[in-house]
């Protein structure tokens, strides 16, 4: 997109509207960015949220002193379970079955959407509460059972203030990270109807629970995310630090679990490493306050009618390649995220996926056959702190890379990018760095051209065309007369 | 001791200053300083922007310019984490057994200008004299890719006359990453603002680097808002004596 048409395209959406976190019709990052970028509350909530819990996190991580060889076991593991996918996957099945669960398989979002549907029609429900779940954002479940007929009511604090505050997910841990005690607040107090709500945490926990206790209470169908699946013994883990998953898990008569295939660990013991893992990189904790495991049906206890559904929705594509695929490693921690320093200034919705951050960055492309590959594997400044931190070793650069790489690939045979300056400019450097003589005769026709630009003080202020991106915040140096191997050359010659 | 000097085509091009100072360093310290002139790019920028086959040439070529090199010295982090993280990658994919083997004897004998310093010549005090108030950047290359850790402030702090003021936030990316500066040219300024915040706040004359890359970006903004303070490669403080103060430009 030409800079002319992506401002246009910005300009036609204000700060106020609702982002768009459907990749299918999200708008390229750099456009999504600059709508961001002029949003200065919301860059300040991101950014102070995102010190707190990197504060807390370094802090809990420095105390344990096999930090290092935690994260290779973690690494070990998930590979282990995701080169034997389909084995850990049946086990599962066969383990939850004979627990009294019912295994369902969806190919994709549309799959998975109906199959959740139907069951939901079986048990006639017109309400369904919710535990946290990123992947029934990514199928975008509750627009559809709205749209069927079927009430949603989200139980975990920050989706309830996005799905009252009509916003969306900017963070797949805090997913209304992005908002302030101030904005909820003012959420709560006009769509709960409560005057003179103060915005102290404690008030507004309290409406939070009110509400919420009513639901709990009255709404027999419930729909959970998980963070893990464990073949072994076909249990499910869901770790949170509010108690309504808990309470979503004992009082429902129905549960409904939507999970990643890739979620699966082999054994039950590897949840000894990654919940040590994963407390401490997504809250900066040493443990989560709430882990809640169950096993199929257990009679008088708990839901007694269990469903999972597992999802593929583009998963086993990724699995098939060699470097991308430790991107299925993932355990949704979003300490990429919070290392990020682009996801620091721009915070999540600029990423057009509920997926934000440098694995998002990675993971929407993927999933979805390699859309916004144009734009999300470029949003990295390629710094590393999203590999430094992440608890299963995704080398998250390395992936950005070889996406890049695809689409160049990809690209580069397309006519119309021909004229691209930056093809062009790429392919031209080629030629040049091929041979000395040529470096050298490229840089004496830049200190002619760069020279035009360059005023009295030696420094260049303005540039036309791409370099204008560069001169619209720095001024560039300009060329200095002489080049290094010049200098060099002459200094021999002197010798001699 | 002989180390040939790969300068890297940026600082070939835009920072001449920064060759000559490591020559005059090396060669105060009884290195023998020798450059080829064949040398152009590592392909980090072809590699970077998913240009491979580029990039596979380039690194092709830098192998065997320097086979028989004793020691390359590189006064550039991200350069030489070209080539220790990317070149075994994309030699691998080239599928070049000779070249791979090449690759693997020169490895050893790659440094980075402060790994060269302190663990190859084992020194810490260059005898070099720097009467300012400087802060250092650590770009994230050098940081995480090198783990330089505490070699450059070892260097630093053996400066005569050098008041070395610490810089919050060390491990913070200034924003520059390459073609990510112009591809996303807002939100790579929205980055340098907060890093030029912190730089700002330490109140020195000088922002130093092993990365000519970043100071090129923080430099560029300094200049822009006439803030005043300047930047300045490592190899050049170093190189600072009395008799021979640090060549400053711009």
């Amino acid at each position: 997109m030409s800079a002319a048409a992506e401002h246009e395209a910005v300009a036609e959406r204000e700060v106020s509207d609702r982002p768009i976190l459907d990749p299918a019709l999200a708008p390229p990052f750099p456009v999504a960015a600059l709508l961001v970028l002029r949003n200065s509350q919301l860059r300040k909530n991101v950014a102070h949220a995102i010190d707190v819990i990197q504060a807390k996190r370094a802090r809990l991580v420095a105390e344990k002193q096999d930090w290092q060889e935690l994260r290779s076991a973690a690494a070990l593991i998930r590979d282990e379970a995701l080169e034997n996918l389909s084995v850990y996957l049946e086990q599962f099945e066969a383990r939850c079955t004979a627990a009294g669960g019912t295994v369902h398989w969806a190919s994709d979002a549309a799959d998975a959407r109906r199959i959740i549907l139907e069951l939901l029609r079986e048990e006639k429900a017109d309400e369904v509460i919710k535990i946290k779940t990123m992947t029934s954002a990514e199928i975008q479940l509750n627009p559809f059972l709205e749209a069927n007929g079927i009430r949603t009511y989200e139980t975990d604090l920050a989706e309830i203030i996005l799905q009252l505050g009509e916003g969306e997910p900017s963070h797949i841990v805090v997913p209304a990270l992005h908002v302030n005690r101030s904005q909820v607040r003012e959420i709560f107090a006009r769509r709960m109807g409560i005057e003179n709500l103060s915005d102290e945490p404690e008030a507004l926990t309290a409406a939070a629970r009110n509400y919420l206790r009513q639901k709990f209470l009255s709404v027999p169908t419930a729909i959970s995310g998980a963070n893990f699946l464990i073949a072994e013994t076909g249990s499910v883990a869901v770790v949170e630090s509010e108690g309504n998953g808990r309470m979503c898990l004992t009082l429902p008569r129905t549960m409904i679990t939507l999970a990643g295939i890739e979620k699966v660990l082999p054994r039950f013991a590897d949840l000894e490493v990654m919940l040590q893992l994963l407390a401490r990189s997504a809250t900066g904790e040493r443990m989560n306050p709430y882990t809640s495991l169950w096993t199929g049906v257990t009679p008088g206890d708990g839901p007694q009618k269990f469903h999972v559904v597992l999802l593929d929705n583009g998963r086993s594509s990724i699995l098939a390649r060699k470097t991308e695929r430790q991107t299925l490693r993932c355990i949704r921690c979003a300490a990429c995220m919070n290392a990020c320093p682009v996801y620091r200034q721009t915070g999540g919705h600029a990423y057009g996926s509920v997926y934000p951050g440098p694995i998002g960055a990675i993971l929407t492309p993927q999933l979805e056959q390699m859309r916004h590959a144009q734009s999300l594997p470029y949003a990295s400044s390629l710094c590393g702190a999203c590999f430094e931190v992440c608890p299963v070793k995704i080398n998250i650069p390395e992936v950005l890379l070889e996406l890049r790489a695809r689409v160049t690939d990809d690209e580069r045979k397309q006519v119309s990018r021909f004229f691209d300056p930056l093809y062009l400019g790429l392919r031209v450097a080629n030629v040049i760095f091929s041979r000395a003589w040529l470096s050298h005769l490229a840089q004496w026709a830049g200190r002619i051209v760069l020279g035009l630009f360059t005023r009295k003080d030696g420094w260049i202020h303005a540039l036309p065309g791409i370099g204008a991106k560069w001169t619209q915040t720095r001024d560039l140096r300009g060329l200095p007369k002489q080049a290094f191997h010049d200098w060099w050359a002459d200094r021999q010659r002197g010798k001699k | 001791m002989r180390a040939s000097l790969f300068i890297t085509c940026y600082n070939d091009t835009l920072f001449p200053e920064t060759g000559r100072a490591v020559v005059r360093l090396l060669e105060r310290l009884g290195v023998e300083v020798e450059f080829r002139p064949g040398q152009t790019c590592c392909g980090q920028m072809h590699a970077n922007t998913g240009f491979r086959s580029e990039a596979f040439s380039q690194a092709k070529r830098l192998v065997m310019l320097y086979a028989d090199a004793e020691a390359v010295v590189i006064p550039s982090s991200s350069c030489v984490a070209m080539i220790r993280d990317q070149y075994p990658g994309l030699l691998e994919e080239l599928g070049d057994d000779a070249l791979r083997k090449e690759f693997a004897a020169l490895l050893p004998r790659v440094h980075e200008l402060s790994e060269f310093l302190v663990d190859k010549l084992g020194v810490e005090d260059v005898g070099a004299y720097f009467p300012h108030r400087v802060t250092y950047h650590a770009s994230c290359h050098g940081l995480r890719a090198l783990k330089l850790g505490d070699r450059p402030f070892r260097l630093l702090r053996k400066v005569r006359g050098l008041d070395l003021v610490p810089l919050e936030n060390l491990d913070r990316c200034c924003g520059f990453g390459g073609t990510f500066s112009v591809k996303n040219a807002e939100v790579s300024s929205a980055m340098l603002a907060t890093k030029l915040a912190d730089v700002l706040a330490t109140g020195t004359e000088f922002c130093t680097a092993l990365d000519n890359s970043c100071l090129m970006h923080l430099g560029g903004a300094l200049h822009r808002q006439n803030a005043g303070m300047k930047t300045i490669h490592m190899a050049q403080i170093l190189a600072s004596t009395e008799e021979e103060p640090a060549e400053l430009m711009g």
